[in-house]
């Protein structure tokens, strides 16, 4: 989390710390709650991993919304189509996939991961032409549209795959666990909350340091006052839809592989987590999908663990509670 | 025309077409008397009532919700657990109504009250995260609801088939408890339509209909939206829960599968605007349409999909297998909101339009 912070700490008018520390002070609440300390740490580390790919899956739509006041209920179909695109790369790889040599598996899990984001990124430049170019500014239709669109890719999964699940090992050095004393570390939870770091890093740098980012953040400010300047800002839209669909992609993969199987409602099941993550985090901010990601994580794990049948709604009340607090998010970019 | 509330349906085809579906849904126990035919005839009454209560928010208020189904799982569990737990009687039935359409209410005034509290645009987020959680309370609370078998229940008395009030030498068909089942969805349908039409025309669904074209303006014309919004949400949820109801009655089954799924949230976006969202009217031809496509044209699309396999040719068999209807009707889904954001109805009303008598 420290990392966070020092980026954070960019010259602006008022640094809003409170939903920062909220993971913080929620993991440490929970510590006296579970009582042993490395069922703690393993619980952690797994809400770490989880959140970690919430997040990515979920950046995405935060950041169109952000910026193109564009509601995509069709994000989950990106998510969906990019865990496919991967087995297609890694159930012909099986023998890589299964050598034990971490070389090797991420030599195949790598090329799997871009495959996933190429397509879901080439969807989104489609999706982007076809659905909701015909619609900008209009909620209604954007919802309509959207949603159709999820309906259709969710079929044309089942219809090109069929209806069974597929199976998606994990490759042999990313499972088991290291062992640190009698505290037990998923080797692929480290992964993944490593991926998730790098995507938030690697998104915030954009945002904050580049050009691009500039102009980024400059459009969801004021769209108007950049095209004035003379930035073709429907251009950058296009860009940052790509780049999120991708992002989708990518944590679809990820998500398969950590569930260890592909089917085609996964889209349809992620896009209402991705959903509250993006509202809790209030649409448009980075920042606060994140920390939106790993709060939902850690209510599912640490819920999960004390109190099982609160699991299944636990989701609802973090939102609620979170709403309540803060009716427009933890973060609220826009000013819409 | 008291009885449409002075809302005719303003296309002389249109008014055909209506004429012709509300004729057939009310002879079809006497003309098709087949189990199929009777369980798509009462889906279609159920159904435009249902899609009706759905166009009050979407078309007249402009708001999308995700969670009509959530209504409608209501009414329909209800019914079931009254009747499942306290035996067929009428009491039963009473209690399962009591105790269903007010607590829709109540959910749709909380969750209009919460999102209300929000911003605007969380709205179809929201419900489609409660809908979502509801679904897996309903098949995991299973002491209650029956899990994802779904409560199954026997009807009072006088509703079951045995039960034979003019028999077969007289129209052919027998009159039974089915009969009368099913005259009472239909007539009850027909009744919360008509009911909505008055509402949509009533001073409160103009200023419904203000919100919907400008929220803000709306406001500064001293309405409460709020109040409107909230209103017409706990309206349309009582709607949904009543058909709910209506259909558990019929089925004499209430599950996940028929009551609560995502499946059915799509069906109903999809007979809304394919109908014509804002118009009532186009309740009941989307529902008639896409019920009538979805009974009759899938076994089409299955013989279409052996033939391709027959025929050797790739990919065709699996896009036009019959569990890939949706696939065609998203296709369609997109292409009317794209093409025809009026629907059918609103179509047929330019055409009048356009060719005064």
């Amino acid at each position: 989390m420290t990392d966070v912070v020092v980026l954070e700490a960019l010259p602006k008018p008022k640094r809003d710390v409170v939903p920062m520390l909220l993971p913080v002070i929620l993991a440490l609440a929970m510590l006296p709650l579970i009582g042993s300390p490395s069922t703690w740490v393993t619980l952690t580390v797994a809400s770490l991993a989880m959140g970690m790919m919430i997040f990515i899956m979920a950046s995405g739509l935060t950041l169109v919304f952000g910026l193109m006041d564009v509601l995509n209920f069709g994000h989950g179909a990106f998510i969906a189509v990019g865990a496919y695109v991967a087995t297609l790369v890694l159930l012909p790889l099986a023998a890589w996939v299964q050598a034990d040599s971490l070389l090797m598996n991420l030599a195949v899990l790598a090329p799997a991961a871009l495959a996933a984001m190429a397509v879901s990124g080439a969807l989104g430049l489609v999706v982007e032409r076809v659905l909701i170019l015909p619609v900008y500014g209009q909620h209604l239709k954007q919802i309509l549209m959207t949603t159709g669109g999820l309906i259709v890719a969710e079929q044309a999964l089942y219809a090109l795959w069929g209806p069974q699940i597929i199976p998606l090992p994990l490759p042999t050095s990313l499972r088991g666990s290291f062992i640190i004393g009698d505290i037990a570390i998923a080797k692929y939870r480290l992964l993944a909350m490593l991926v998730g770091l790098v995507v938030f890093l690697a998104i915030q740098l954009t945002l904050n340091r580049s050009k691009i980012g500039l102009l980024i953040r400059a459009g969801v400010e004021n769209r108007e006052m950049v095209e004035a300047l003379g930035y073709r800002v429907r251009r950058l839209f296009l860009g940052v839809f790509m780049v999120g669909s991708a992002l989708a992609g990518l944590g679809g993969t990820m998500w398969a592989l950590y569930r260890e199987q592909v089917h085609a409602s996964m889209g349809n099941d992620l896009t209402v987590l991705v959903f509250i993550v993006v509202i809790i985090g209030g649409l448009g901010s980075i920042s606060g999908c994140f920390i939106g990601a790993l709060l939902v994580a850690m209510v599912a794990n640490y819920g999960g663990f004390l109190v099982p049948k609160l699991a299944l709604v636990s989701n609802i009340l973090l939102m609620v509670a979170i709403l309540m607090w803060r009716p427009r998010g933890l973060y609220a970019v826009t000013s819409r | 025309m008291m009885i449409l509330s002075g809302d005719r349906p303003r296309s002389r085809i249109l008014n055909v077409l209506l004429l012709v579906i509300v004729v057939a849904l009310a002879v079809t126990p006497f003309v098709f008397p087949g189990a199929k035919a009777m369980n798509v005839a009462t889906k279609i009454c159920v159904f435009a009532a249902l899609v009706a209560s759905y166009d009050l928010l979407l078309g007249y208020t402009g708001t999308v919700s995700f969670a009509h189904t959530l209504f409608y799982g209501i009414g329909s569990y209800a019914i079931a657990i009254a009747l499942y737990a306290m035996g067929p009687t009428w009491t039963a039935v009473a209690t399962g109504i009591v105790i269903g359409l007010p607590l829709a209410a109540l959910l749709a005034l909380g969750i209009g009250l919460f999102s209300l509290r929000v911003e605007a645009i969380f709205f179809a987020m929201i419900t489609l995260a409660v809908a979502s959680a509801f679904l897996v309370l309903a098949s995991q609370l299973s002491w209650l609801t029956g899990g994802e078998d779904g409560r199954s229940f026997t009807l009072p008395e006088l509703l079951r088939p045995g039960t034979v009030f003019i028999s077969k030498d007289w129209f052919g068909v027998p009159v039974n408890g089915r009969t009368l089942t099913y005259y009472i969805v239909f007539i009850a349908s027909a009744a919360m339509i008509l009911a909505l039409l008055r509402v949509v025309n009533s001073p409160f669904g103009r200023v419904l209909q203000a919100i919907r074209e400008n929220r803000f303006r709306a406001e500064a014309l001293g309405f409460r939206t709020v109040f409107h919004l909230t209103y017409a949400n706990c309206l349309a949820a009582v709607v949904a829960a009543s058909a709910g109801v209506l259909n558990a009655l019929w089925l004499r089954y209430a599950g996940p599968d028929t009551s609560l799924s995502f499946a059915i949230m799509l069906d109903i976006l999809l007979m809304v605007v394919i109908g014509g969202m804002g118009t009532i009217y186009g309740a009941i031809v989307g529902a008639a349409v896409f019920i009538l496509a979805q009974n009759y044209l899938q076994a089409l699309m299955g013989v279409a999909s052996t033939a391709a396999a027959d025929a050797g040719l790739p990919v065709l068999p699996g896009l036009l297998h019959p569990d890939r209807w949706l696939l065609w009707l998203g296709l369609l889904f997109i292409a009317s909101v794209y093409f025809f954001p009026t629907g059918i109805v609103g179509r047929l009303r330019e055409l009048a339009r356009k060719s005064p008598r």
